[in-house]
């Protein structure tokens, strides 16, 4: 595998490759000394053209952890405002001889053109409304620890409910990818108007009620609703949108006892997601943020462990 | 040939058993009284297997040990795969599992491997070792030691050692994973 | 750069065949007129035509020249150059131009660069507002009164989005035979940054969706107030099934509607922008399959009139940006008529005068252009194309006579026809 650009560039023995190493990887976080040398002389440049804190640092530690040179380059708005187009950008940076370069953008297939015009090797860390592959590689990784911890093993008849804004969601689009190759059933739900056009060949179950799918589901997974769509007209007020897909007290109640939650951050607690069900017993949120580095580490060990960029 | 992630040799390669299963358990027996002759004891002892066959070899060590001391003795396993001076120039390997029971601060570890060769495995389990802390002293149990060294490493403890010719592979099968214990020694190159 | 135009005529085309099948030899006189072969003087220079077909010279109604304002990316020049090697011996130069042409002093200079450097025949479009920004009027009765006698107008790339002000523009230009190309896009439905055809592939992609129906809501609107004016309006590019039914709908009710597709919305379709090529980006976008179809059904039974080229030069900065960002348009001067050929000729959904009606003769009648597309006969003007229509070629974009190299087509085999062209008598381009 050369670059890491969608969940579709995955099959289930890389897939799982990914998800085991990162098991390894996360032991590494309780050692003395948090360092392996398997990148040693790499150079990873992170180039962030929209903040994010949270992804950014993760893959920040991820490749120091494995011993390459990270760098980090906050490029918002930087390059347009000087008029230097995308691709002048990256091959500037390039040609300075970086191995990897993380990309975050605000625009879909961003990270796809920036793997046809450099040499270096590309991770999509979220390009605009497309997709965010580590992230979903983080959401399923904590499922699975989540499944083990309930006795059971694998995805294969589990039912993930993704609950919100699907349509401007990158992490729907990577996690419904994702989940056919690892075979968990995802149900997706939302108001029809953030629902994406031809969702219904996605080949998922798709629900306008979160209370007639809850009872069902292994895994629900909120995703975060700015509030500029109610704005946009996407819905009427954030109380009707909490009262009909928020996952209040009451919905925490009515979840299977074995079911979990899950976020992918940032929250907005009393929209989507209650306190109550943020901080439950059964909340995954704190474990995703935790195995964001591991999976991240996994991920770059497999893209740039070996000089062929080859994975098996 | 041989698969990277088993070591078994693959047909129509001319393969010979040099040592079955009883002088195989025989050297294993041997190598356990030795580790305890030369630790005085079963006392502050890790064994760390270095997968994949190295972590087999440990767990029978270790039990060998147990046995003969009457009292567990730890066992724990050391991938070196991240720590390979040919990582790089080689496809992605999937690392194994490293798991140690406890600190290894001021125990003394055996590593335990295989086949000792050119000591390029050794050296990079001392580069593991030194990042998860600082062991009183470490010592190295081979099942086979075939020479060809690159590196100045030597075993303390060593069950055979063989005369191979460098186009020949020596291989530990173990019944955990290959069916049956034996040491064999393979041609690599097959003549016309 | 380009192969220079040279002198007129003093030619006489042998065994060339016609649309309709007939064969004939045609005398290009040095005045730049077709006269009868049989008063040919001895001596002239001669064309062996035989097994090609001489057709009317093509006439684009829809061409960005970018000159003036963006020289970089495109000429006067160049752009007709181009146009020459697809066989064009007119094109209409689109108003969004730096500054835009909405006053008659400013549609004066493209008439006069085109006089000056076309390879063909430049005829200026005007813009509809001022500025384009849909706003006031333009001077559209100063436009049309110019030496460059505008008739065409079109705030192209935008859409006249105000009912009120499009109602007045097309009451207006009634008093001197006017017609408004409209660019249509519902800005709200389908805003600045709709980039892909709304459909599972603009889902998957993440891309802002471009609905079929904000083409076909403005073109509704357009055809009523056209009819509420008694006025003439023409629909650029019309790329949907949607947008094809409502104009369907308002010919057979009598409304004096034309219609347009581009040589791209008859070939390309959604999912090439699935690798997020630039190249591929263009304003309406490409849309699926059953649209393709639609438009091309249109075109043969002649509920779209013609087809324009929306030739759309860009220099690369300007494509090297993520999808959304990057600007919209492809080059198609070059391999207009390979595409028609391709798609509707070689298919056998059309023949070859139907061709020349959609690609010369009503394009001219639509832009009020007396002296193209004529038929080819002694006393009319020698504005013509010379096609072999068995040649195929692989489209190189670095080959083209455009500034461009936003060719969508490159790399792609396809028809290439055009062996020579001849506009007033001169050859503007030969193979």
């Amino acid at each position: 595998m050369r670059h890491l650009l969608s969940c579709a560039d995955l099959d289930l023995t890389s897939a799982t490759a990914i998800l085991d190493l990162a098991e390894e990887m996360q032991q590494v976080q309780s050692r003395p000394v948090k360092k392996l040398p398997a990148l040693r002389g790499r150079t990873i440049v992170n180039i962030f053209f929209e903040d994010s804190t949270r992804t950014r640092t993760s893959f920040e530690i991820a490749g120091k952890w494995l011993s390459a040179d990270t760098i980090n380059v906050s490029a918002k708005g930087s390059s347009v405002s000087k008029g230097e187009s995308l691709r002048d950008t990256m091959l500037t940076l390039d040609a300075m001889g970086v191995d990897a370069f993380v990309i975050r953008h605000s625009s879909s297939g961003a990270a796809a053109q920036v793997a046809s015009w450099v040499r270096a090797q590309v991770v999509n860390a979220g390009d605009g409304q497309h997709e965010h592959p580590t992230q979903a590689l983080l959401d399923a990784y904590t499922m699975r620890q989540h499944f083990r911890r309930i006795g059971a093993e694998g995805f294969a008849g589990k039912r993930i409910a993704i609950v919100g804004d699907l349509l401007h969601s990158r992490v729907v689009r990577s996690n419904v990818l994702l989940q056919r190759i690892l075979g968990g059933e995802v149900v997706l739900v939302a108001p029809p108007t953030l629902l994406p056009t031809g969702v219904e060949s996605w080949g998922c179950e798709v629900s306008n009620s979160l209370d007639a799918v809850l009872d069902s589901c292994d895994i629900v997974m909120m995703l975060r609703v700015q509030r500029e769509r109610m704005a946009g007209g996407f819905f009427p007020t954030e109380r009707e949108y909490t009262e009909t897909y928020g996952l209040t007290p009451e919905r925490l109640a009515a979840m299977k006892p074995t079911a979990a939650i899950c976020h992918p951050g940032p929250m907005n607690r009393g929209v989507e997601i209650s306190s109550a069900a943020a901080d439950a017993a059964n909340s995954l949120v704190l474990e995703q943020v935790a195995a964001g580095v591991a999976i991240r580490m996994s991920v770059l060990y497999h893209l740039l462990g070996s000089d062929e960029g080859a994975m098996h | 040939m041989a698969d990277p992630a088993t070591n078994t040799p693959t047909p129509p390669f001319d393969s010979r058993v040099v040592a079955d299963a009883t002088e195989f358990a025989r050297a294993l027996t041997r190598m356990a009284h030795e580790i305890l002759e030369a630790n005085h004891g079963a006392d502050n002892l890790i064994l760390l297997g270095i997968p994949t066959r190295g972590v087999q070899l440990s767990q029978r060590l270790a039990a060998l040990i147990a046995d003969i001391e009457d009292t567990p003795v730890r066992q724990g396993e050391l991938d070196i795969t991240m720590y390979r001076d040919d990582l790089r120039a080689n496809p992605t390997r999937n690392p194994g599992r490293t798991s140690i029971p406890g600190s290894i601060d001021d125990a003394v570890v055996v590593l335990v491997d295989d086949v000792l060769h050119s000591g390029r495995t050794i050296g990079a389990a001392f580069d593991a070792l030194r990042d998860l802390g600082r062991p009183k002293a470490v010592r190295l149990a081979v099942l086979v030691d075939r020479g060809h060294r690159q590196l100045p490493i030597a075993a303390d403890t060593v069950g055979r050692t063989i005369q191979a010719a460098a186009d020949e592979r020596v291989a530990v099968l173990v019944s955990e994973l290959d069916g049956h214990d034996a040491i064999t020694i393979t041609r690599t190159v097959k003549e016309a | 750069m380009t192969t220079a135009t040279t002198t007129a005529g003093n030619l006489l085309i042998t065994g060339a065949q016609l649309a309709d099948g007939t064969t004939t030899d045609l005398y290009v006189t040095e005045a730049g007129t077709l006269a009868d072969p049989a008063d040919t003087p001895a001596g002239v220079q001669r064309f062996d035509a035989a097994g090609l077909l001489a057709l009317p010279g093509l006439v684009d109604l829809h061409t960005h020249l970018r000159q003036p304002g963006r020289e970089d990316a495109e000429t006067v020049e160049s752009g007709t150059a181009a146009a020459a090697r697809g066989g064009f011996t007119c094109v209409h130069a689109m108003a969004n131009l730096t500054p835009v042409t909405d006053t008659a002093e400013a549609a004066e200079y493209v008439q006069s660069l085109g006089e000056r450097d076309g390879h063909c025949e430049v005829r200026v479009i005007g813009a509809v507002t001022k500025g384009l920004a849909s706003e006031e009027l333009a001077e559209l009765g100063r436009m049309a009164d110019s030496a460059a006698g505008v008739r065409v107008f079109s705030d192209d790339g935008k859409c006249v989005s105000d009912s009120l002000l499009m109602r007045r523009a097309l009451t207006y230009i009634k008093t001197f035979n006017g017609v408004i190309a409209q660019h249509s896009q519902d800005t709200r439905l389908a805003g600045a940054s709709a980039c892909c055809h709304e459909s599972e592939w603009s889902a998957q992609l993440g891309l802002p969706g471009w609905p079929a129906q904000a083409e076909s809501i403005i073109i509704a609107r357009d055809v009523q107030l056209a009819e509420l004016t008694d006025s003439r309006i023409h629909v650029c590019h019309v790329s949907t099934a949607e947008g094809v039914e409502v104009v369907r709908w308002a010919k057979k009710r009598g409304i004096k509607v034309t219609a347009e597709v581009t040589p791209h919305h008859l070939l390309l379709d959604t999912p090439l922008v699935a690798g997020y090529d630039t190249t591929f980006k263009v304003n309406p976008p490409l849309r699926t399959n059953e649209h393709l179809e639609a438009v091309r059904e249109a075109l043969a039974d002649g509920t779209i009139d013609i087809v324009g080229t929306d030739h759309a030069p860009h220099a690369r900065q300007d494509k090297d940006h993520p999808f959304d960002v990057a600007l919209p348009g492809m080059i198609g001067l070059e391999q207009a008529l390979s595409v028609v050929m391709e798609v509707m000729v070689n298919t056998g959904r059309m023949d070859w005068p139907t061709l020349v009606q959609r690609m010369s003769v009503k394009p001219s009648e639509i832009g009020q252009v007396a002296t193209q597309g004529r038929p080819l006969r002694p006393g009319e003007p020698a504005n013509l194309v010379l096609v072999d229509a068995n040649a195929r070629a692989v489209v190189d974009a670095e080959a083209s006579r455009s500034r461009g190299r936003n060719n969508p087509y490159h790399g792609r085999e396809l028809p290439d026809p055009v062996v020579a062209t001849l506009w007033r008598g001169a050859v503007t381009y030969q193979r």
